[in-house]
């Protein structure tokens, strides 16, 4: 049992965990009925839950899936994918534009994802492509998407912000009768059950981390270099295309300017706060799930105590380099060896430590 | 340029590695921009053959020039400073809310914007260099936090009133003998901005500093890796540091130099600047990799960019959203020639030397 509690506490996921402990015993002691849930009966007349842990938890949905692909992006290509909110707004306008030409049904709702899921693989794989065959960065390859995206959605969409309204987008978009937690929530544990299935049992993680690791060590065990980083991307794709669908049926209409804006780089900053390493390698999807609720949880709060919204960056800047300062390596080393001078104890290297050393160059 | 296969087996001759080759490179640039020029001027005329118009594209993106400068330096010492924009916004917030609230002067101002590039620069290159953070994410919440007290300072836009200061502002430097005539037929001699002065005064202090100081060199060397230069005995972290206080300081002077441009203070200014900033180091053959890099190279960059952005507009293609298309498709066929060509050079196909008046002495001799 000391052992097993040992290990979680040596572990990365450890700090975003504390951090969001944190935050929890800081709205609590701030306003003690923060966290409370109140059952409502909404506009449709359902039954429903509300509450600032509700919101939390539902705002992050998109951020959430999107934290999940950028994982797999960041450990095997050692770079970061910051077109994804492009390829949202770009997936979204797909996913529009096929509903708005017909009637809206369920199949024609799962076509329209479909398409969207098409085209969205198709950019992570002009993505992919460019970074695994080309050999580009890809924050650079990726900037021509970023540019470009938002552009294309506009193009899609023939120029206009057009809405889309049906029952059927409210039950993906907010609740579906007679279940009282909104569906972006239930999407996203289904996504996240399937890629712990996927990585359960099948070798992506194992390939993933090595390709990250040691690309050439990587592919002389055979395995496809290549591939993988393609697949990565194209994964990313589909965690895009989701996003961006839930956020359509969330709010009823596209607009290619503010469709998940900014969000390529909370998505990287999940990444980060879940003490993922920004220059590949092992990761954990866990953590970056954390990360993207941490953001969430801080913005809410940040909401809550009456900051104008365009101030909140401000005050998140301040909070993200807290967490990043605490779980550096320098910080974390420093800490170590404090607590083994308290214990008498020489120090000793971690393990963190030697991993540091290998990557010192990031970016 | 010639043939280098002999060096290697001559190691009594006077020989260096060459550290930043990146000739071919900022060669493609600049034939492109001026290929681009001409073809604009043939075909599209009218516009384009007005001095004026070309003089524009600095008057406009003297800021973008400056900005770009600082990130080329920080792209060479392989790190990434995406607060750039966001310090700009801020500076000219700042600069406008103290001329005109607290009575402040335009020197105070000057002094105001470089201690706020400083301050940024300092904190990030601490966090960066001497705690090892990642630098995306420091430089990210840098962005985050210049651009949140940008509308904390002053929620809504506003614009300069203060005399002196609207008098620098409309300071403008004729340059004789260079002009075009009026519908009257009356000669309107073209003129530049006080900032694009400062933008290429800057250009000119990174050339230098990129080229003749020990610390520029020393940049080249981090960039290209980091491991040998430890060896060499250079102090890497103490150079990245630098790096990121360079940039923080020469956001502050982009951020003034765009407040004297437009007099406005505003958070939406110099949205996405960073990027554009990034994509013209790119185009000017720096690489995100570290080590290689040129600040000429930048400033042709960031005259491509503007001028497709012009020729496509020219064209015919108004709506706004074929420009970010046609710079995203041009983005990418200048990475897709970086790839090609280092692809090449690493199988020994091509050399790349930088120009003879760009080289240092030793490589002239050689």
């Amino acid at each position: 049992m000391a052992k097993v509690l040992k290990k979680f506490l040596r572990s990365q996921i450890i700090v975003p965990l504390f951090a969001l402990l944190l935050l929890i015993i800081f709205n609590l002691i701030r306003d003690i009925g923060f966290f409370s849930l109140t059952v409502t009966t909404n506009n449709d007349g359902n039954t429903v839950l509300s509450g600032n842990i509700i919101s939390i938890l539902n705002g992050a949905s998109e951020l959430a899936i999107l934290a999940i692909g950028m994982t797999l992006v960041t450990a095997s290509s050692r770079g970061q994918d910051i077109s994804v909110g492009a390829e949202a707004a770009i997936a979204g306008s797909v996913f529009v534009s096929v509903l708005r030409s017909n009637q809206i049904t369920w199949p024609v709702i799962l076509a329209a994802f479909l398409a969207s899921c098409v085209v969205a693989i198709v950019s992570g794989a002009f993505n992919g492509t460019l970074v695994a065959v080309f050999k580009i960065q890809p924050m650079i390859a990726t900037l021509i998407l970023f540019t470009a995206g938002r552009s294309i959605a506009y193009w899609i969409n023939g120029g206009a912000t057009p809405t889309v309204e049906s029952p059927l987008l409210g039950y993906i978009g907010s609740f579906i009768p007679g279940i009282p937690i909104p569906t972006p929530i239930i999407i996203v544990i289904i996504f996240g059950i399937l890629i712990w299935l996927v990585l359960r049992f099948t070798n992506l993680g194992l390939y993933t981390q090595a390709v990250g690791i040691n690309e050439k060590a990587a592919r002389l065990n055979g395995i496809n270099v290549v591939g993988m980083k393609l697949l990565s991307f194209m994964i990313l794709g589909v965690c895009a295309a989701i996003s961006g669908a839930i956020n359509v049926s969330r709010i009823g209409l596209i607009n290619h300017e503010t469709l998940l804006l900014d969000i390529e780089m909370d998505a990287i900053l999940a990444v980060a706060i879940g003490g993922n390493s920004l220059s590949g390698g092992k990761f954990s999807l866990a953590g970056s799930v954390v990360g993207a609720y941490i953001i969430q949880a801080l913005t809410i709060t940040l909401y809550a105590m009456k900051v104008p919204s365009t101030a909140v960056k401000a005050y998140k800047a301040i909070v993200i380099i807290v967490i990043v300062v605490l779980s550096s390596p320098i910080i974390k080393e420093y800490v170590l060896r404090l607590r083994d001078k308290m214990m008498r104890r020489p120090a000793k290297i971690t393990d963190h430590q030697q991993s540091i050393t290998g990557d010192s160059k990031s970016l | 340029m010639t043939s280098n296969k002999g060096f290697a087996s001559l190691p009594g001759k006077k020989r260096r590695e060459r550290i930043s080759n990146t000739n071919l490179l900022l060669t493609i640039t600049i034939c492109t921009f001026v290929c681009m020029y001409i073809i604009a001027m043939l075909i599209w005329g009218g516009g384009f053959l007005n001095p004026q118009q070309f003089l524009d594209i600095f008057n406009n993106n003297a800021f973008l020039i400056v900005i770009s400068c600082g990130l080329t330096i920080v792209m060479i010492a392989g790190g990434i400073d995406i607060s750039v924009g966001g310090i700009t916004a801020l500076v000219t917030m700042a600069c406008v809310v103290y001329l005109d609230d607290h009575g402040g002067s335009v020197a105070g101002s000057v002094g105001l914007a470089l201690g706020i590039g400083i301050a940024f620069g300092l904190v990030q290159g601490i966090l960066i260099s001497y705690l090892e953070i990642q630098p995306f994410i420091i430089t990210l919440a840098g962005m985050f936090f210049a651009k949140g007290m940008t509308t904390i300072v002053s929620a809504t836009p506003r614009t300069a009133a203060h005399e002196a200061f609207v008098a620098l502002k409309q300071f403008r430097i004729e340059i004789p003998g260079i002009g075009s005539y009026g519908k009257t037929g009356n000669f309107i001699p073209a003129e530049i901005e006080l900032g694009v002065i400062v933008a290429l005064v800057v250009v000119l202090a990174v050339l230098v500093i990129l080229k003749w100081t020990r610390f520029g060199r020393n940049l080249y060397a981090v960039g290209g890796n980091r491991q040998s230069a430890l060896m060499l005995g250079i102090n890497v972290k103490r150079t990245q540091f630098f790096s990121y206080l360079l940039s923080g300081l020469l956001s502050g002077i982009g951020g003034y130099v765009y407040l004297l441009h437009t007099g406005a203070g505003n958070a939406s200014n110099a949205t996405a600047a960073e990027m554009q900033a990034i994509a013209s180091a790119i185009i000017g053959g720096t690489l995100l990799t570290g080590g290689v890099g040129n600040v000429i190279g930048t400033l042709f960059g960031v005259l491509s960019l503007k001028t497709f952005s012009n020729i496509v507009v020219a064209s015919g293609l108004r709506e706004p959203y074929w420009q970010s298309i046609t710079t995203g498709l041009m983005l990418c066929f200048f990475i897709l020639i970086q790839s090609v060509i280092l692809a090449l050079r690493d199988k020994g196909g091509f050399k790349l030397l930088l120009p003879k008046w760009i080289r240092l002495k030793s490589e002239k001799s050689a």
